[in-house]
């Protein structure tokens, strides 16, 4: 504990004012901003687990075991999962080429990336939906198929899984690549031995938060999924459909099953960082 | 890797971002102006597009200063600040970042609705906070609280007291010390938090959708008049609608800056930690 500015406290003049000071650092502070917190997020959260749980945990079970909600949390799981793996494998080609190629034009590149990030989430489905969906001049339709709900999720994801490798890479000592080269080692095997051991953690963390994002995405997905029950429908749309039926303590025990799961994603990856001393990236 | 790789390379990189970001974002701007510009200026202007866009801009307005005068109270609070369960409110902080949109209306309506803890005490004293303006105002905040704490903090901890003490010991208020010291300072980490909100908040539909009731020329935001667009036959409006939204966006992002850098700053070690001001971002020319 122990003064928090120790200087102010060494002036003599600057009691009174030490002492409004500790009030605004101490009390005033903490209490004005956990209040607002609170009623925005702390609060709310909690209403949604005492929800889940008012009618006992037999009708929480009732209402996770349910054929929709099991079927709408698995194919947001999987699809999550692979959209993961897959965007932090194509996040590392083009870190790899931001970062150790040259070409005219790299900064536009680097705003594309970004560009996921800015975008309204549902601006995102729509352009998705232009190009591949029923109108597509590609004549690719993936609307209403899990490929959209995929695609959908790669897009939103990918800064994430760029950035978290980028900063990675671009410190990476070239040397070692090199004495491993001269050494007699393959591209495949400087690849293997010597850059992904190094990346890894970058790719892990930008995966962990990719998957995090992608399990509780909803604006982009719903235009190009069409939500159909049991075929597209991810458990945000679920929860979606459960509060416009006016069935709350179903879409709080749903809510429930997907806070559980991003907080055990985030916490790994918390625990990773730290072993690896990481610093965030998002 | 040898040059032989650099040309795959390219052509992995450049196109997956080909198809998965240029080209669709580029169609939706050729879709809005397929039928002239006059048909699309038309589709936006109608009262409930209107309608759309000023309510959006209202949230905005609302939303992220609030956002903003929190993130810097908390990170500064944490900063400097140890007291019991402080690490306990830094972990809480992220919470938004961690649930899904949705959710977050949800826990809303949870408390501030018609059924909700302080439904009946609200109704009492005649304040709707769902399906109107509270509710989605809140709504749009409490999904982009965590982004000015997030990039304010690491600054915070890295610049230390000793300017701040120093403006302290020549008697400077704490407002005064504030004012020339700390913002300055934070000036830019803050401007990118700010943007981070903004964009958030501009572009907010989970949580809001679930809130708001999407009442035409009443309680739609203009991502939700993007999605009625969709679904009932006006695409020309939704096309419209997202390119204004898309531009918004990229103003924000170019009047308060992105900075693609400051991530690789972070990275290195802590004695070339220090953003200074006179520091011009470029993207990894390494």
């Amino acid at each position: 504990m122990g003064l928090s500015v120790p200087a102010l406290g060494g002036v003599p003049a600057g009691r009174g004012r030490r002492r409004i000071d500790r009030m605004i650092g101490r009390v005033a502070g903490p209490s004005l901003a956990v209040t607002y917190l609170s009623l925005l997020v702390l609060l709310p959260v909690a209403a949604i687990l005492s929800r889940a749980l008012s009618g006992g945990f037999g009708a929480f079970w009732q209402a996770v075991s349910q054929p929709e909600a099991v079927a709408a949390l698995k194919l947001t799981l999987v699809c999550s999962l692979g959209v993961a793996v897959f965007n932090s494998l194509a996040g590392l080609v083009i870190a790899w080429v931001l970062v150790r190629d040259d070409f005219p034009g790299k900064r536009v590149v680097g705003a594309v990336i970004d560009l996921p990030f800015a975008l309204p989430t549902v601006v995102a489905g729509l352009t998705l939906l232009t190009l591949y969906g029923p109108d597509s001049p590609f004549g690719v339709n993936v609307a209403g198929t899990r490929a959209g709900i995929v695609l959908a999720l790669a897009f939103v994801t990918l800064p994430f899984c760029v950035r978290s490798v980028q900063p990675v890479l671009a410190e990476l000592d070239r040397e070692t690549e090199e004495a491993a080269a001269s050494l007699g080692a393959s591209s495949a095997t400087v690849l293997r031995r010597v850059v992904l051991p190094s990346v890894a953690p970058g790719m892990l963390a930008g995966a962990g938060l990719a998957f995090a994002r992608a399990i509780g995405e909803f604006g982009s997905v719903v235009l190009i999924s069409g939500n159909l029950p049991f075929k597209t429908e991810v458990a945000s749309s679920w929860i979606y459909s459960l509060s416009q039926s006016d069935d709350l303590s179903a879409a709080a025990a749903v809510s429930v099953v997907l806070i559980a799961i991003s907080l055990a994603v985030l916490i790994a990856i918390g625990l990773l960082r730290r072993r690896f001393e990481i610093d965030e990236t998002v | 890797m040898t040059a032989r790789w650099r040309w795959p390379l390219r052509v992995v990189a450049f196109g997956y971002l080909a198809l998965l970001v240029v080209i669709p974002v580029g169609s939706v701007f050729y879709r809005a102006f397929e039928h002239g510009f006059a048909t699309a200026w038309d589709a936006v202007t109608t009262p409930d597009a209107l309608h759309a866009l000023f309510l959006t801009l209202i949230v905005v307005l609302i939303a992220v200063p609030l956002d903003t005068v929190f993130g810097v109270g908390v990170a500064l609070i944490l900063a400097r600040h140890r007291f019991p369960g402080s690490w306990l409110l830094d972990a809480l902080v992220d919470i938004p970042l961690a649930i899904s949109p949705v959710v977050i209306g949800l826990s809303l309506i949870l408390v501030y609705g018609k059924s909700g803890w302080f439904g009946n005490w609200l109704a009492a004293h005649g304040i709707q906070v769902i399906f109107s303006l509270p509710g989605i105002v809140m709504a749009s905040a409490a999904v982009a609280l965590p982004y000015v704490v997030r990039e304010v903090l690491p600054v915070l901890l890295e610049i230390g007291t000793e300017q701040e003490q120093a403006a302290a010991t020549l008697g400077a208020g704490p407002f005064t010390t504030f004012r020339r010291i700390t913002l300055p300072s934070i000036r830019r980490s803050l401007a990118y938090g700010v943007t981070l909100t903004t964009a958030r908040v501009l572009g907010e539909f989970g949580a809001v959708v679930i809130v708001s009731g999407a009442i035409a020329g009443r309680t739609q935001t203009l991502t939700l008049f993007i999605q009625d667009g969709i679904e009932n036959l006006n695409p020309t409006g939704a096309y419209a609608g997202a390119v204004i939204l898309a531009l918004l966006a990229l103003l924000v992002l170019i009047v308060l800056g992105g900075d693609p850098e400051r991530r690789k700053r972070r990275w290195r070690s802590p004695s070339d930690q220090f953003p200074s001001d006179s520091e011009t971002p470029s993207l990894s020319t390494t």
